[in-house]
């Protein structure tokens, strides 16, 4: 794919805004529109973004890891979220756990914002690695 | 209890991980499992004698009714001891039979996994646990009788078994499911104080009949009988054990567990008195025209199984006194037989009769011991069968129903079955020993003990009746609802009409065995009408079922997508308008609709230009980027609604759609017309009416007072429960965070599946190769 000076100069700045911003919509999910689902879309776009202007080569470097990999990590906690109260508290599966504090800009930190983490990272998984293998074998 | 029904199970496993430890010499250490639950179920026998049930239960899905509840009487005890006992046999005699076999622990494993299933269900107190063991019992049935899994015959055979018994345990639900509709309840034991409700029930016919279904399929009544000379297939203890002693009688359990609550009616007991008599005599004639012992053997068995049903037809006290002295008589002389013809395969390499005789003069103990078995499945006293058959003619003689044809039938099938007897047992062992066989070696002690101990078993209740008597034989009957009190077994019962019946009966059958000589002449007559045979009539059903779905199959996953939008959409619009009909008003409310903005005009014209360029563009990226303009259409309707997440989602996935779509169409060839004008207008009406129907229906629910108490709910909680002020994440994470983990979990699956469609795709190399290995298999079996 050819690619042109001013996407490739603009998409360097605007993946690690776009990520921040990801992550700034995950956080703030539980008060105000948001969330590990948009969020993850997001961030996959900034790296597809990134991988139009650069190559996919480039951004698998960036990414390190194979996309796939987020899956599991992204799905393992969320499950863990899941299941902490059933280990440490012996309460149902699912029950939220809440920090007594708030923490300054997240609010009150739950088990919850830990499951929107793992949604994020398997949305983020998922999308990347069904759009980069269709353009790798297409 | 629970622990010895586990405990086979739990053998099974346990051979994953030491199973090479029971493969080789120690093998027959493996036979140490089934003699301790002999050993554990044996000191129930005296008090369950004196009238003990012993009940336990495990609370498994309480909010179903469903436990894991036990009950050990008489019944369950008797047949306990028979699968634990003649398991034992099995087991011990298998570490011989099959020794140094590649998969001896992996046979163990079915057989031991087998057992636990066997014992489960006649212990079962709940119907919903009866029915899982019974499905059990037919899959590690189906894995005995595929053992020779590289042999086609045997594959088909287990498939044809594990149909039939799988179909009779769906039966077996179904009519679960309906006696849990009628009572409340699926206790059996709590059952048994209904049975005058579940009687007048208007779908106690129902009930029976789906019940009569699982037993007729498991125990292998006529028509669905055929499975089980085809199961013959199996090693000989598989066939020993599931087709003589244990499986098939599952179906036998099963009515005789059941014949208390649900029997006594005239649909009950004519129907089992016809099918049970049909069987008897149908697979009684059958023996005479086989050749191959263990196939005499498949038949005889049916036979008496046919006999089984025929004697819980009758439904008198004396009836269900002569079942269970004949199940006794019938494991101990079938099992023998078939330990004795596996002997006999074992070391002669057939099991043709036409091919042996004289074998005695090799295998004298295993002569002695097919010559008593054949003695008492003749019914020729002192031995226990003489007292079975004695009983079975009584209680036919004094039931009240069609003395005289049920008379004439039992008679006939015992004659046949002194036939089949004689063959099976006597005939390889007398007469001179032909040429081909003067080099055959006696088999091992281990081999031969279990057939000669069941045999003499025979003879020792048959001389000494009262060691079954109050043991045994009384708890059963008292089980199924009669009084045993009165009941004495012996040997010598005066000289009267059904002594004379059983003189004729021993006198025509010898005399048969002498004149009938099984020939492969009378196998290829009996061939002749295998057409109408009851395997060949289902066989070409299955055939026209096969045809039908091909077609079918073809008809509408003919690969394309578009035709199978088509005919979704095409059955939703059936479905809904035909709903519609007469149930629409087509009243709108025009005070109740909001006023129109011109955003959402503007919006709403941008939408449908976007929908018009789509599908008239000649270029293929053009239809995609207005398919784009479409979605960002909606993603501001939702944003004019008030519904930002959503919008913020859609604008999103909208996003990646039309990147994946561009990146998918890149390197398609160049835009082709796949669809004609035709089509087109075709497509065009289906999507028309389909959003005409939408609309209508959207205006229709608008039209409807709606129900606010969810939203309330949520609206309410979301803070004070989840601390969360964005309601529609609160749902997401908390009040249905499991879904949402299910749905990420589906995500994921999706992307892997992506995954290994497009990256995991065969080399051409080895693609040619594994072409050419299925090739040599297909010839190799061939």
């Amino acid at each position: 794919m050819r690619t042109t000076i001013i996407l490739k100069t603009a998409s360097n700045y605007l993946l690690p805004v776009l990520l921040v911003f990801s992550i700034f919509i995950l956080l703030r999910g539980h008060y105000l529109p948001g969330g590990g689902f948009v969020g993850g879309l997001i961030a996959s776009i900034a790296f597809i973004l990134h991988s139009f202007a650069n190559g996919l080569e480039k951004t698998k470097e960036l990414l390190i890891v194979h996309p796939g990999f987020l899956l599991p990590v992204g799905l393992a906690i969320s499950f863990m979220a899941g299941l902490a109260p059933v280990i440490f508290f012996d309460m149902p599966f699912m029950t939220g756990l809440w920090s007594h504090d708030t923490v300054a800009i997240l609010g009150k930190v739950g088990s919850a914002l830990f499951f929107d983490i793992g949604v994020y990272l398997v949305v983020n998984g998922v999308t990347l690695t069904i759009i980069f293998t269709i353009s790798e074998s297409a | 209890m629970l622990t010895a029904i586990l405990t086979g199970f739990i053998f099974s496993i346990l051979l994953v991980f030491v199973g090479k430890f029971f493969k080789g010499k120690l093998s027959i250490l493996a036979s140490i499992v089934p003699l301790g639950l002999f050993l554990y179920f044996f000191q129930f026998i005296a008090p369950i004698a004196d009238g003990e049930v012993i009940t336990r239960s495990f609370q498994w899905i309480p909010s179903f009714g469903v436990d894991l509840g036990f009950k050990l009487d008489g019944l369950s005890l008797l047949f306990s001891l028979m699968i634990t006992g003649i398991g034992f046999l099995v087991f011990a005699y298998t570490s011989s039979y099959l020794k140094g076999h590649e998969y001896l622990d992996r046979f163990y494993g079915y057989l031991a996994a087998f057992m636990g299933a066997m014992l489960g269900l006649v212990l079962s107190d709940n119907m919903i646990t009866l029915f899982v063991f019974w499905e059990l019992t037919s899959i590690s049935s189906f894995f005995l009788i595929g053992f020779n899994n590289t042999n086609p015959a045997s594959r088909k055979s287990a498939m044809t078994a594990l149909g039939i018994t799988g179909i009779g345990g769906l039966l077996l639900l179904a009519s679960a499911l309906l006696l849990n509709n009628i009572t409340g309840t699926y206790s059996i034991s709590e059952m048994l104080s209904m049975s005058e409700a579940i009687r007048g029930n208007e779908f106690y016919a129902v009930a029976v009949m789906l019940l009569f279904g699982a037993a007729f399929t498991k125990s292998a009544q006529f028509p669905f009988h055929f499975w089980l000379p085809g199961a013959m297939k199996a090693p000989t203890p598989v066939s020993t054990y599931l087709h003589s002693a244990t499986m098939v009688k599952a179906g036998i359990y099963l009515l005789m567990r059941f014949t208390p609550i649900l029997g006594g009616e005239n649909i009950w007991n004519y129907t089992l008195i016809i099918v049970g008599g049909i069987t008897m005599l149908y697979s009684a004639i059958h023996t005479l025209f086989r050749t191959d012992l263990k196939g005499i053997l498949a038949y005889s068995t049916i036979s008496a199984l046919g006999i089984l049903v025929f004697l819980i037809g009758l439904g008198t006290e004396e009836a269900f006194l002569a079942a269970a002295v004949f199940i006794i008589v019938h494991a101990l002389y079938k099992a023998t037989l078939f330990l004795v013809t596996g002997i006999i395969d074992h070391q002669t390499h057939t099991r043709d009769v036409t091919r042996l005789a004289g074998l005695n003069k090799i295998m004298l103990p295993v002569g002695i011991a097919g010559i008593l078995a054949a003695i008492s499945s003749a019914g020729i006293p002192p031995t226990i069968g003489f007292i079975g058959k004695e009983l079975t003619y009584e209680a036919t003689y004094h039931s009240e129903t069609i003395i005289i044809i049920s008379m004439i039938a039992i008679v006939l099938t015992k004659i046949l079955l002194l036939y089949a007897g004689f063959v099976a047992g006597i005939k390889p062992f007398t007469g001179k020993l032909p040429e081909e066989h003067k080099n055959v070696k006696a088999p091992g002690p281990i081999m031969w003990i279990p057939p000669v101990l069941l045999a003499t078993l025979g003879l020792v209740f048959g001389i000494a009746p009262f060691l079954i008597e109050g043991a045994l034989i009384k708890p059963v009957v008292t089980a199924l609802g009669g009084d045993a009190s009165e009941i004495h077994l012996a040997l010598w019962h005066g000289f009267n009409l059904i002594f004379i019946l059983s003189l004729i009966t021993i006198g025509v059958g010898t005399t048969l065995y002498f004149v009938i000589k099984p020939s492969e002449k009378l196998v290829a007559s009996a061939a002749k009408f295998n057409s109408i045979s009851p395997e060949n009539i289902l066989n070409l059903i299955n055939k026209g079922f096969v045809q039908f779905s091909n077609f079918w199959t073809n008809f509408f996953q003919n690969g394309y997508l578009r035709n199978y939008i088509s005919i979704i959409i095409l059955f939703l619009v059936v479905l809904v308008g035909y709903i519609m009909i007469g149930n629409t008003r087509f009243v709108i409310d025009y005070n109740s609709l909001s006023k129109i903005t011109v955003y959402e005009i503007t919006t709403t014209l941008i939408l449908i230009a976007g929908i018009f360029y789509t599908v008239f563009t000649e270029s293929r990226l053009a239809a995609v980027a207005a398919m784009g303009v479409v979605g960002l259409s909606i993603c501001l309707i939702f944003v004019f609604y008030s519904a930002p997440d959503l919008a913020m989602t859609q604008f999103s996935i909208d996003t990646l759609t039309v990147i994946l779509f561009v990146l998918v169409l890149y390197k398609l060839p160049k835009y082709l017309k796949l669809s004609d004008y035709k089509t087109r207008v075709r497509d065009g009406v289906l999507s028309s009416v389909f959003g005409l129907i939408i609309t209508v229906l959207a205006l229709e629910v608008l039209s409807e007072p709606v129900s606010k108490q969810v939203g309330e709910f949520y609206a309410a909680n979301s803070y004070v429960e989840a601390h969360g002020k964005n309601v529609v994440n609160v749902i997401l994470v908390d009040f249905r965070g499991a879904d949402t983990l299910i749905e990420v979990s589906v995500l994921s699956i999706a992307a892997v599946g992506v995954f290994g469609l497009m990256k995991l795709r065969l080399k051409m190399r080895d693609r040619k190769r594994y072409a050419d290995t299925s090739l040599k298999q297909e010839n190799k079996e061939q």
